[in-house]
């Protein structure tokens, strides 16, 4: 058996207006016919380049070089642009985008769509395609198969669409599947099934597959093998098992225990200090150094030796043996609501329906988001509400901030309904945090203007004392002082989720409403924001309503669990005891379909 | 060695960044070639109207019959004294020209900006507000669009009386479109972002969020929208001019000297070359500088 992907010191830079980023630096990968291989990074790793440039997707302008890079035995880069769209994409490599919202033209038909490729190649004719296409939908697990290739993309939720996409690059049997995110963009439930799918199917095909993820816990479960990419290097691959059980390198380390847990006590993630390097300048020392725990003179001083461990595992360190694992955790800081806490904001038999017409004078339809929902935060608690997109969590959300008025029911803050109440009032009592720190803060604005402006909405305060405010809150949420005045567009996703909380703690509200607060983020950024909530449910005993999706983001923070599932919460109760012993059905559901992975460095908690 | 709470200096080594927002910004502006031509074209007309008065040789208004449709001076009539000729009346064609700017730069930043202040208005309350608001400012952007704007102005000069305030009045109004659809898309886009509800949930009031958080981030479309409505403007009182209900002789502008000059065309070709010279600048320069202005100001690469 020949290898079936063999890339040797792959180099991609991209030429920017303010010089050249060097995204991709002497990436070696290699992969057996019917095996899986698993690209784990952060954003800006340059996982998604590496998988392009196989693909000749690279954005307009980038270079790539490689000493070597062979499909099949068959060497690319000689190979013609036609002759590679012809013989090459298509038929050997089939590749698996993030989004399948936009990955279908939205004016084919599903059978146009994933028949047209076959025919024009003159693979199979119209028929026969029309034959295949319809058992691979059934394959992939769409119903009704046959009545599916005359409907439009828009006519299908997002799990079915990405389906349809897997389905449609099946349909030239290719050698080697290439999967970037393909579950990112999608609820857990579903999650869970493509993954298994791609699964099933590659073993089906003996096919092989790439399979790129921020995840580690996904990657873990699905594949043989495993490369840790950081700052466009491949810092340490190896089997999957030895990667997670075994971890050489200290960023690697890192990332595992900065993933939240479900079971088991939680304690505080292992935050990685510090962002992703700039990758303006091609580096002289170890990529990670200056993040890493363990740096010492010569990480800088030179470009640290590929290490080997065994047979195919292998790392990119000055240590010659890897830096023992900590096994013990601090434990969190925080603490939940007192008994008997009063209740901050109250929502009594919330219902909310949407109408709407198609067109002017078309039929009316009703959408029912809430059904008779009751939901209190007590002071000094964490309540974190669940559900998948589209359960009515964040339309709840807006309810209870006051945003927008419900169809029927009540909300109360400290007991005042908030129907009465002026725009200010509310906004001292309750603040949003939204998930998308790129859309929450504005790009005109400086730091300080941002994180000020409730204060000057209120007519609270001369300049100095909100400034004195102002950098409070910074202090608070750990922002050095000297970003005061810079722009939102100079601060990483990390950094602009710390400035859209201080902006919601600078009036000292009573309550805040994260929405998906860590959801946009990396894992490592993420494992700071959590800290940060810990810590300020500690110093100052913050009432939280946390919206999310992720169980174990819920198991690491909350104190009280929510369960909302089309419109009504199926299920509510303290976090542990919900999370250990779901008694609805759906409640289960969601748990099995976390990912989550028991190998790796466990921490034990210190008591 | 511990990993648990360097959270704190987590945040603080952010990466130094080669070049600050300004430096690329000044990057930006002098590698753009068009953006150097057309604003460098700007300034100059712009400086020659305000400074009209020391430049001009001559009177724009001074007739002198004995000296009637002198040539330029590189015609072998021409003569010193009027280095691009005279007009039917005898006026040196060089200080009407350089008057001429006066009206034109008026006219077209006059107009501009009274669009500018329907157009965005409307664009923005549009967007922001959605609903029936939204379909009664679309049905009028469509009532607009559907008018031939010429013959319209034409008819309202006519009636209300030329004057130049007029004209900037009625060029502007008819002349908001463009501001409209624009600022209406980026108003609605910008609407569903985070940062507004934030400032809804800080009890910041409609008018709070659209003068603090939606202009700021409208401001450089609606340069680069100004610019080209400039050259609009400034064309379409030519064209009002040259049918005779623009701006009322004697004052100078350059459509009326087209007008003026057209009996003479093809006789004496200068007296409509020279104006069409002065306007086609005019207007190149504002197109130039206003596509050079989105290069410059579009967000792509602004700060990455």
């Amino acid at each position: 058996m020949s290898t079936l992907l063999d890339i040797r010191n792959l180099s991609i830079s991209l030429t920017l207006p303010d010089g050249t980023l060097h995204a991709v630096r002497d990436v070696s990968l290699a992969l057996e016919p019917g095996q899986s291989l698993g690209i784990v990074g952060e954003s800006g790793s340059g996982k998604s380049l590496t998988a392009l440039a196989l693909m000749r997707l690279l954005p307009r302008g980038a270079d790539c070089r490689s000493t070597a890079m062979a499909f099949d035995g068959q060497p690319l880069p000689g190979l013609g642009d036609a002759a590679f769209a012809r013989d090459i994409s298509g038929p050997r490599l089939g590749m698996i985008f993030q989004e399948p919202m936009t990955s279908l033209n939205p004016v084919y038909t599903i059978g146009r769509q994933m028949t047209e490729a076959a025919v024009a190649r003159g693979m199979l004719s119209a028929g026969e395609a029309r034959e295949k296409a319809i058992d691979l939908l059934d394959r992939v697990g769409i119903p009704d198969p046959e009545g599916r290739m005359g409907q439009f993309p828009h006519q299908m939720s997002g799990g079915q669409r990405q389906r349809v996409m897997i389905a449609m690059t099946l349909m030239l049997d290719p050698d080697l599947l290439i999967a970037d995110e393909p579950t990112t963009a999608l609820d857990v439930t579903v999650q869970a099934q493509i993954l298994d799918l791609l699964d099933d199917l590659r073993r089906e095909r003996q096919m092989g597959m790439i399979l790129i993820s921020h995840d580690l816990a996904v990657v873990a479960e699905r594949t043989d093998h495993v490369a840790v990419m950081y700052g466009g290097e491949i810092i340490e691959q190896g089997p999957a098992a030895e990667v997670l059980r075994h971890p050489a390198h200290p960023y690697t380390q890192s990332l595992l225990q900065a993933i939240p847990q479900i079971g088991g006590t939680p304690g505080r993630l292992g935050a990685i200090p510090g962002t992703v390097p700039s990758l303006m300048s091609p580096p002289r020392g170890c990529i990670f150094a200056a993040r890493c725990a363990h740096r010492r003179a010569e990480c800088t001083a030179a470009r640290p030796p590929r290490r080997s461990l065994g047979a195919a595992h292998d790392y990119l360190c000055v240590l010659d043996t890897p830096p023992a694992v900590r096994r013990v955790a601090t434990p969190l800081v925080g603490h939940g609501a007192a008994p008997g806490a009063e209740d901050v904001i109250t929502a009594t038999g919330i219902t909310q329906v949407f109408q709407s017409r198609k067109g002017l004078c078309g039929p009316r339809r009703e959408i029912r988001a809430l059904d008779d929902v009751s939901l209190s935060l007590k002071r000094g608690e964490t309540l974190a509400l669940i559900g998948e997109s589209g359960s009515g969590k964040s339309t709840l959300a807006r309810i209870m901030l006051g945003l927008s008025a419900p169809t029927e029911g009540t909300v109360t803050m400290l007991g005042r309904p908030v129907d009465q109440m002026s725009g200010t009032d509310r906004a001292a009592l309750v603040q949003p945090v939204f998930q998308d720190p790129y859309s929450s803060l504005n790009p005109r604005r400086r730091l300080a203007e941002i994180i000020a402006r409730p204060l000057t909405l209120r007519g609270e305060g001369d300049p100095a004392a909100r400034t004195r405010a102002v950098e409070e809150a910074m202090d608070l949420v750990r922002l050095p002082r000297r970003l005061l005045h810079a722009y939102p567009s100079q601060l990483s996703g990390g950094q602009r989720q710390r400035v859209a909380i201080a902006r919601a703690l600078v009036t000292r509200p009573e309550a805040l409403v994260c929405d998906e607060p860590t959801s946009a983020l990396d894992v490592s950024v993420q494992a700071q924001i959590l800290n940060l909530l810990d810590d300020l449910r500690a110093e100052m005993g913050l009432t939280c309503l946390l919206i999310t999706h992720d169980m174990a983001v819920v198991h690491q923070v909350a104190d009280r669990v929510a369960v909302m599932y089309q419109g009504r919460i199926v299920e509510e109760g303290p976090a542990r005891e919900v999370l250990s012993r779901p008694a609805n059905d759906y409640t289960s559901r969601l748990l099995a379909a976390a990912p989550r992975f028991d190998a790796g460095p466990r921490l034990e908690v210190a008591q | 060695m511990t990993t648990t709470d360097i959270t704190l200096s987590a945040v603080d080594d952010g990466e130094t960044r080669t070049l600050t927002p300004g430096q690329i910004f000044r990057k930006r502006v002098f590698g753009h070639t068009g953006f150097l031509i057309g604003a460098g074209l700007i300034l100059l007309i712009v400086l020659v109207a305000i400074f009209a008065p020391l430049l001009a040789p001559h009177d724009p208004f001074a007739q002198s019959l004995s000296s009637r449709m002198l040539p330029p001076v590189w015609d072998e009539a021409g003569r010193w004294d009027h280095i691009l000729g005279t007009d039917q009346n005898g006026r040196d064609y060089l200080s009407r020209l350089i008057y001429g700017t006066r009206v034109s730069i008026t006219i077209g930043l006059g107009a501009a900006t009274v669009g500018l202040l329907i157009g965005v208005t409307l664009g923005v309350i549009a967007g922001y507000f959605g609903g029936w608001i939204d379909h009664a400012i679309s049905f009028l952007l469509t009532a607009q669009l559907a008018l031939p704007g010429l013959l319209l102005a034409m008819a309202l000069v006519f009636i209300i009386g030329p004057s130049i305030w007029v004209v900037i009045g009625i060029v502007g109004v008819l002349h908001w479109t463009y501001y409209l659809v624009v600022t209406r898309a980026a108003t609605q886009r910008l609407r569903s972002q985070d940062f507004v509800a934030a400032a809804a949930a800080s009890g910041a009031t409609p008018r709070q969020i659209i003068w603090h958080e939606i202009l700021p981030n409208l401001l450089s479309s609606i340069i680069v929208i100004f610019t080209f409505e400039l050259g609009i403007a400034i064309l379409a009182e030519s064209s009002l001019s040259f049918l005779g209900v623009g701006i009322q002789p004697p004052t100078p502008s350059w459509g009326l000297m087209i007008a003026e000059g057209k009996q003479a065309m093809f006789y004496r070709p200068w007296l409509v070359i020279l104006p069409g010279i002065c306007l086609f600048l005019l207007v190149i320069g504002a197109n130039l500088m206003g596509d050079g202005l989105r290069d410059i100001t579009s967000p792509e690469g602004r700060n990455e």
